[in-house]
């Protein structure tokens, strides 16, 4: 399953479970997101025993991307069933400046900043 | 009549290095300019890395200017959405980026002002005045953390004003907002946001 936009693509490893994002997301508002969630919402529906979120490619995201980013986190951290892992790269600013948030939003949630 | 919220501070645009971009209405509609809210702030962070340069002898300038690259383009771009976002299409006002450098005595920049200005329509300035007041008046990092639980509940909701959040949070600025009712007929109502992000 893949997503692509001008400046973005997202998809779905699903041997792996994992969410690989790629290049700058700025779209508008939670409604531009739908297609992206509808992808994380359809890793959650396999009930894999771990999600990853691949992150190390994504240069940019807006506060509506780590909104969404947030929603998933908080939507597995309910389920108490799926693990969730999230890889970034210290390299992208808004990675080291924020993803430190989604762990604090569920400190189970295992963060491979690198 | 002027009405100030937080941290806003006039003197702070009398700077004579600045870089202003302006959005007039009267083109092709704001809201289909979506993508050249990431164009300019990518645009006005790099502008800024001028002021940075990179030694190769000291390996800590070229993560500063990354850095600030990335601060200012986050901020930037989110100014700029909200100001698209909120603007009053019935308003003839542009909408006005800026940015500004502040120096000390010694020359050495030590911090940036951005600003974004937009017209508000009446509807939305009571809701947008409360939730400045909520902010403001909050924790930062509680505020955070309580928006994020909240959106979560509401699918269909928007994150307000987690834009806002995330520069004072992660970003470490402090935010003002001016509000201008202009002496016009139909009393239009002008906000500008200041951001001060330290270097």
């Amino acid at each position: 399953m893949e997503i692509k936009g001008e400046n973005y693509t997202i998809g779905y490893e699903s041997d792996t479970a994992t969410v690989n994002f790629q290049g700058s997301l700025r779209l508008v508002g939670m409604a531009e997101y739908k297609p992206i969630i509808e992808i994380l919402d359809s890793a959650i529906a396999e009930n894999p025993s771990t999600i990853t979120l691949n992150l190390r490619e994504l240069h940019f995201l807006n506060s509506s991307g780590i909104s969404m980013l947030s929603k998933f986190v908080i939507g597995i951290r309910k389920k108490k069933t799926i693990s969730i892992v999230v890889k970034g790269s210290k390299k992208i600013p808004w990675q080291s400046k924020s993803l430190k948030n989604l762990q604090r939003l569920m400190p189970q949630l295992i963060l491979e900043l690198e | 009549m002027i009405e100030i919220f937080g941290d806003f501070s006039e003197s702070k645009l009398n700077n004579e290095e600045f870089l202003i971009i302006g959005f007039s209405p009267t083109s092709i509609p704001i809201k289909q300019r979506w993508r050249n809210n990431g164009l300019s702030a990518d645009f006005v962070a790099d502008y800024l890395t001028t002021f940075f340069p990179v030694s190769d002898e000291d390996p800590s300038t070229r993560e500063r200017q990354v850095q600030i690259k990335g601060a200012v383009s986050y901020i930037a771009n989110e100014l700029l959405e909200n100001a698209m976002k909120y603007n009053d299409d019935a308003s003839k006002y542009s909408i006005k980026f800026g940015l500004y450098l502040q120096e000390e005595e010694n020359d050495s920049l030590v911090s940036t002002v951005l600003i974004a200005t937009n017209s508000v329509s009446p509807a939305n300035l009571d809701t947008f005045k409360q939730f400045i007041q909520d902010l403001t008046s909050s924790d930062p990092d509680e505020f955070y953390f309580k928006q994020l639980e909240k959106s979560a509940e509401d699918q269909t909701g928007e994150s307000s004003g987690l834009g806002f959040v995330t520069m004072i949070n992660d970003y470490g600025a402090t935010l003002g907002w001016k509000f201008e009712s202009k002496p016009t007929e139909l009393k239009e109502i002008t906000v500008t946001t200041m951001v001060q992000l330290p270097l």
